[in-house]
Parts: C-alpha cells; structure tokens; sequence
C-alpha cells in the first residue's frame, strides 16, 4: 500500500471514527452515571435526523446551495440537538427514573422497550422508505497529495472535534461538569455534597442525546434518513464506548477514532467483504471483552467484598 | 375464522418453547440475552437442509437442530458468560446479527436471501402431519410444549434451579457457596438454545419454506416480551405470555381491521409492554412462581 | 494441628500493598481471632484464603493441600465456608431456600456411580432428594432458632437474624473451617451475646472458627488465639491476654504517646 492510499483510508477511517465517538459520548456518559446501556439511544439518534432534516428542509426551501442553506443546515443542527435533548430527558424521565431501584435488568429491559417504540412509530409516521439528507455544499471532492477528501469529511471532522473539545472543556472545568464526574464516582456521597443528582442525569441525558443527534444528521448526509439508522450505528458506537472503556468520556473518543480506522482498514487491507464490515465491530468487542474487559482506558473494577 | 385461530395456537406454541427457553436465561439466570432468534434460525436452517438436502426425515433433524443450537449457545456462552448483564445483552444481540448475516451471505449453503423451499411434511406411522390442515400439527405442537414444560419444570424445582437463583440474587455469594457459576450460566444458555432450536425445527415445517428475513432481532424482542409479561421465572407464566402476544400480533387480522392498524402497531405495542410491565409490575402477570417443600402447606394451617 | 496457613501470602493492587509478607496459622478445633485497624487488610486476606481474590505471591495450604488460586466455589467444596462483611444473602429467596443452597454441592452424590447417573437418579428422585435437602436446611434453622422465619423472604429478616442466616446458611455446606466476616457488625448487645452462644456451639460442633471482628469484648471473650494485622503485616499473634497486654498492639489502635 502507498502512502497516499495509506492516508486515503486513514482520512475514510478517521471520519467514520469522528462519527462513532461522537454517538458513544452519550453511551459512556449514561454508563458512567446510571450504570446501565441506554438501549434507547440510537433510536434518538434517529428521532434526531429525522428533526434536522425537517427543519432544513423547511429552512431552506427551494434553495439547493448557498450561504442560506449553510445557515439553515446549522440552524437545523442546533435545533435538533434541542430536540433531541429533550426527547432524552424525557425517555429517562418516564423510563427509567422509576427503575432506579429496581433490579438491574429492569432498566435495561425498559430501554429496548423504548428503542422499539421510537423506531417503529417513525416508520409509521415518516414511513419505511429512506429520506435523502441534501448537502448544504457543494461536495465535490478534491485531491490533496493525492488523497481524495470530500468538503464533507472536513465538516465531519471539524464538528465532532469542536463538540468533543467543548464537551472536554465542560467535565473538566466546570461545577456542572465537576458535579457530574462527582456523581459517576458516587452517585449517594454526591447527593450528600448536595449535588442534585437529578439534574446531572438530565443534563448527561441531555448533553448525550443533542451529541447524538449531531452524530445522525452527519450519518444522514451520506447515507440518508431512515427509520431503523440508529440500530446498527448504535450498536457499533456502544462497541467504541467498550473499545475505550466504558464510562470514561476520552475513552470513547479514542474507542470512536480507533474503531472507525479499524473498519476502513479491515476492509481495505484484510479484504474483509464490505457485506461482512458490521462484523469486523463485533469481532472487535468479543476480542476486546475478553482480553480487557474494562477497555483501553477503563480501569478494571472489582466489585468489593 | 376458526383456521385463523388455529394458527395462532400453533405459533403461540412454537414461540412458548423459545419463552421457556429464554425463561431459563432471563427469568432464573438473571442474564439478559438477546438471540433466541438466531437459535431459532439456526433450528429451522438446520431441519431445513437436512431434510431437502440430505433426505432426512424431520424428527432425524431434531436432534441435529437442538445439538447445534446447543453448540452455538456454548460457544457464545463461553466468551461472554464472566461478563455483566450489560454486555451480554449487546454481545448476544450482535450473535443473532451475525447468523443472519451468515445465513443471508452464505449461498451454496442457505441460499442467501432466497431461502429454502419445498421442505417436506412430517410424518409419523405413515400419517402426514399437514400444516395446511393445521389440527394435527396443533397437536404435534402441544406435545412438545409438554414435554418441554414438564422437563423444564422439574430442573427449575431441583438444585439447578436454585443454583440458578442463588447466582441471579448474588453471584460471589452463589460461588461462595460451592456453585460453580460459570457452569450453570452455560447450561442455563445451553438449555435455553436448544428448545429454541427445537422451535426453529417446528417453524420449519409449519411454514414448509425458510428465509433469513424470518429472524430478525424482532424475534428476539418478542420472545423477551413474553417472558416479562407473563413473569420471570415461571413458565406457566411463559406460555400464557406466548399466548397473549400473539393473539396481540395477529390482533389486526383477527378483527378485520389490517387497513386501519398500521404494520407497526404491534411492534410499538411490545416496546410499551416492557416499558410499563417494568415500571407497574416487573414481576409479570403471574408472578414467580413460590416453591412449596416438605409438608409446608400442612404446617402452616 | 494447623488445618490452615498461609505462607507469605501478599496481594497488592497496583501499587498498593494490601497484604504483605503474612504468615498466619489456623488451629484446628479452636476460635482464632483475626483483629486490626481498618484497612489493616483482614477482609483482603480473608478473600486470598477463600478464593474470591488471587494472591499476587505466597501460598495458602488447607489441610496440607495447597489451594493458592483455586476458585471460590472449589475451595467451598473442599470444606472451608464463610461469610460476608456487608451481608450477601440471596434477598428474594425464602430463609428456608438460602440455606437449602447451601447444600448445593452435598446433594445427589454417590461416589459409586458417574456423574450422569447421579444427575438422572436425582432428576427422577426429585421430590425426594429436594425434602431430604429441605429437612437438613430446617436442622440449621433450629440450631439458630430460626424455625419460625423459614418461609419469609431474606430481606424481610430483622438485621441480626440476617447475620444469622447467613452464618446457617455457611454451615449447611458442612464446612470444617468457618470464616465470619465482622459476624457482630450492627448488632445490639443482646443479639451480639446471642451470636456468643452461637459461635460457642458451632466450635462444639467440632467446626474451626476464624473471625474477623471490631467487637474486642466479643473477640477477647470467646477467642482461644488471636492474629493482629497493621497496614497489610502482621503485627502479633498470641493469646487473648498476651494480645491485651502488647505494647505494638496498643500503638496500633491507639497510636504512640509522644
């Protein structure tokens, strides 16, 4: 393999990876705090796109290019990520917030309850056939050192890095982000230090879901808008959130990048039939399961005795 | 009308065998597992072939359907077993994705997407047990929801039983206590797979035809709402929980109403089940069920 | 006899030394005491004897036997059984069930014949076997007085009769070491010489009793030998008197007067 094809799967890897990380922030952080897999989502993922895409379209009308689409496609983001935001709440509001106390299957039960829900009502209500996502650009791609990239792949690598650099930001210094480390530590000395720990899960909800729904109007734009596109998505980006270690937020930024690389270059160098690049994600989490449980940056916790 | 009853039946009893079996997982294990679909797969591709390919007679591909499904639920017990219920649900659910990726890639096999047709009838002592006609297979049906009840039964009342209980309350206090954990999540998953399989067998010649679009993750999530419906840990329990689902299932046919309903109702209406069965009464419909020793009743009077 | 001893048992996590370097002995037929600051590594070297954690060097022998690494429900097997500092009892189970699990292993066997015989006779003599199962786990209620709980749920049990069961439910594997991990912690003071009695009687028995306790009027009372542990080590060993009157045992509980 040259170097420009060496680089041209890297770049192909590393957008894919952009993506992953930036949907298995919300399962880490979920993790992190509730200790349990939200199920649920990647169906807000889809609940997401499907918001963005209304609300771009609506925006931008006729109009297929231009400064205005540009602000119409950002203005959808944003207000997708609202949507999405309160869409995430609320499922852990009515879910699984009484399931606090319950034994551990019952959240997690609940949850792929949700996620049925969610995608089946919007194959009922936005049907079965998929929804093309317009770039809000031109996306020819251009040749730079004889790598191919697509306006789109910078646009995907430059918002999943500004979202992960805000989103670092917000844990590491902020109360409302020392708060919620406090509470994935201990979630009961956390309320005895007068954290309201019912607002860090909302608000982990909340930041999760609107990553997410970032994340799905990314996806849409290449591979459009459907009612079942968070399952598979979902499901590798819970495996990237294990591949890092799960309930550590760099962890699932790392899992994210690297698993993407390792599905571009699966099928690149290894020959691994495209048909068969969702099992190279599996593969992965049953290797990475066994050897280390905890993941890369996970650190191994025994239950105490 | 009465035709359309029937098939109802048939259906709630092969879907009762995997709710038992995924009743031995879930509701005693504790372990939530997700692929009783790709057992039930591997179960009817395994009558399937055997049977059009290599002219074996259906009851001759049951032992090969139940032992492969076996097979299967070992080798993705093993791995995954030391694991918590978390990842065991994501691990098994990528497990049934990937026999329906196998199935549906795998042509000099399976056929891929076309799928198997023209698999012959069950017969016994000569008598054609013809799905068509729906009463005897019924009946075939019901005896092996029987046998299948009353074997599982007497393991749930032994030391199996609780030995599986003792690791769902606690597992570091169950190994504490002599049990050999991993042992018993393996023949828990062991169980659960091969009447699953066995079920697979069945929808095989029901349906005389298989294709890889029948096992979907749907499959799975059905027969998980059965379970929780009726209740964890009783498998009365499980086949009432069949039952209901799939009168609920065919609820549209049933009243006439396909053109008002939309195709996903049913869907929509097993995600609202685990959600509010979990939130109301996560112990199901029944209960679990209380196991009575000794002269206990006597006593307490 | 020495039924039980480490030798050189260790076990760090990272870089932190949990146990270090201990070499402690069990006498067969007595009560030992195992006493310490917290955090002096008791619990740490209770998991290393039974199982549920690995020493990271040394060795553990039982009756000779080296058991270093075997797993937790081998070990119980072989005749050693205990308990749990924070009460790990099988909470939705009946009082009856948790110690009927007890006897898991003890069930069905029959040296003479194969392990698929076994499981085919008691699958058959199901009843049977399971009343058999059912009346010995009543014999431990009775010894605890528990009778009359036998049909309640675990969780439902007042705090020390969870104590309690969870020690019931250690003997039905007919142990011939008991470890009880802080088996006082919580009780009040009736209780507390309730669980006296009790563990006077479980030596009666014949059984070796190792405890771990911060009860030091229960601990110099009814123990015949006791094993001080300080930041991982062993500090002393001895009788209760020699223990009582050790100037190092002192410090470490009350610290140096400077």
């Amino acid at each position: 393999m040259g170097i420009a094809e060496f680089f041209q799967h890297l770049t192909n890897g590393l957008t894919l990876g952009g993506i992953y990380a930036l949907i298995a922030l919300g399962y880490t952080m979920v993790y992190g705090i509730l200790k349990f897999i939200n199920f649920a989502h990647g169906d807000v993922l889809m609940v997401g796109s499907y918001a963005g895409l209304f609300i771009y379209n609506a925006l931008r009308g006729d109009a297929s290019l231009g400064p205005w689409v540009l602000i119409a496609f950002f203005l959808a983001m944003l207000a997708s990520m609202v949507i999405s935001a309160l869409l995430g709440v609320t499922i852990e509001r009515v879910a699984y917030k009484p399931l606090r106390k319950a034994t551990r299957l019952a959240p997690l039960l609940s949850a792929i309850g949700v996620s049925f829900i969610l995608s089946n009502s919007a194959a009922w209500a936005f049907g079965t056939n998929s929804k093309k996502f317009h770039y809000p650009f031109d996306n020819t791609p251009f040749v730079f050192k004889g790598v191919v990239i697509t306006p789109h792949q910078i646009l995907i690598l430059s918002v999943s890095l500004v979202m992960m650099v805000i989103l670092k930001i917000f844990v590491d210094r902020t109360r409302m982000g020392k708060a919620m480390r406090a509470t994935s530590l201990d979630q009961q000395t956390a309320m005895l230090m007068g954290i309201n720990v019912d607002r860090v899960i909302s608000l982990t909800f909340s930041i999760g879901s609107a990553l997410a729904a970032v994340g799905g109007i990314l996806i849409a734009l290449d591979f459009k808008v459907y009612a079942t596109m968070g399952t598979m998505t979902g499901l590798k980006a819970f495996v990237a959130a294990v591949f890092g270690g799960i309930g550590n937020i760099t962890g699932a930024m790392v899992g994210g990048i690297l698993l993407g690389i390792l599905e571009t270059f699966g099928v690149a160098i290894f020959g691994i039939p495209s048909g068969l690049k969702d099992t190279i994600a599996f593969g992965v989490l049953i290797i990475i399961l066994l050897v280390k449980p905890a993941g890369l940056l996970g650190k191994d916790e025994k239950e105490k005795v | 009308m009465l035709n359309f009853f029937l098939l109802i039946l048939i259906y709630s009893g092969i879907y009762a065998l995997m709710a038992l079996g995924q009743n031995v997982i879930t509701g005693y294990g504790g372990m939530l597992s997700l692929t009783q679909a790709g057992f039930f797969a591997i179960g009817s591709y395994a009558t399937a072939i055997l049977s059009t390919r290599f002219g074996f007679s259906f009851w001759a591909t049951l032992p090969p359907a139940a032992l492969l499904s076996a097979l299967c639920g070992l080798l993705i017990g093993l791995p995954t077993l030391r694991l918590k219920g978390d990842y065991l649900a994501i691990a098994t659910l990528g497990f049934g994705e990937i026999v329906r990726n196998v199935l549906n890639n795998w042509d000099s096999l399976t056929r891929g997407p076309m799928g198997i047709q023209k698999i012959p009838m069950p017969t016994i002592f000569g008598f054609v047990i013809n799905p068509y006609t729906k009463y005897s297979f019924l009946v075939m049906v019901v005896i092996f929801v029987a046998i299948a009840y009353v074997l599982f039964q007497r393991l749930a009342r032994s030391r199996m039983g609780r030995a599986l209980a003792a690791i769902r309350e606690d597992e570091i206090a169950a190994e504490a206590m002599g049990i050999n954990i991993t042992k018993y999540k393996v023949y828990a998953f062991i169980l659960g797979a091969s009447v699953a399989g066995i079920a697979g067998s069945l929808q095989a010649v029901f349906t005389l035809s298989v294709t890889p679009g029948t096992y979907t993750f749907m499959v799975s999530v059905m027969v998980l709402c059965m379970v929780v419906l009726g209740g964890m840990g009783n498998f009365k329990a499980s086949i009432l929980g069949a039952f209901i689902i799939q009168l609920i299932s065919y609820f549209p046919q049933l009243t006439g109403l396909t053109s008002v309903i939309p195709p996903q109702f049913k869907q929509i209406l097993f995600g609202l089940i685990l959600v509010v069965m979990m939130i109301w009464r996560p112990q199901g419909l029944l209960g679990r069920e209380e196991i009575r020793y000794g002269n206990e009743e006597g006593e307490k009077a | 006899m020495t039924i039980l001893e480490t030798e050189r048992l260790t076990r760090a996590y990272g870089g932190v030394i949990a146990v270090n370097n201990v070499d402690f002995q069990v006498e067969g037929g007595l009560i030992t005491g195992l006493i310490g600051p917290n955090g002096a590594g008791k619990t740490t070297l209770f998991n290393n004897m039974t199982g549920l954690d690995t020493p990271s060097s040394g060795k553990v022998r039982f009756m000779g036997k080296d058991i270093t690494g075997y797993p937790a429900h081998k070990i119980c097997r072989l005749g050693i059984a205990r308990t749990f500092q924070n009460i790990r009892l099988f909470k939705d189970l009946t009082v009856a069930e948790n110690v009927m699990i007890g006897r898991h292993f003890k069930t069905g066997k029959d040296e003479t014949k194969g392990r698929f015989l076994n499981a085919l006779k008691s699958y058959i003599h199901l009843k049977e076997e399971e009343n058999a199962i059912y009346d010995k786990a009543l014999q431990w209620l009775d010894f605890f007085d528990m009778h009359s709980y036998r049909s309640e749920l675990a969780r439902n049990l007042p705090y020390g009769k969870q104590r309690e069961l969870e020690i019931a439910r250690a003997l039905a594997t007919d142990p011939q070491l008991l470890f009880l991990d802080e088996p006082a912690a919580g009780m009040n003071p009736q209780e507390t010489e309730h669980l006296i009695r009790i563990i006077r009687k479980i030596r009666e028995l014949g059984i070796t009793v190792v405890l771990i306790e911060h009860d030091m009027r229960l601990v110099m009372n009814i123990c015949d030998s006791i094993t001080v542990l300080n930041y991982g080590e062993k500090l002393a060993e001895g009788t209760p008197t020699e223990i009582k009157n050790n100037p190092l045992v002192i410090e470490a509980y009350l610290g140096r007067d400077e």
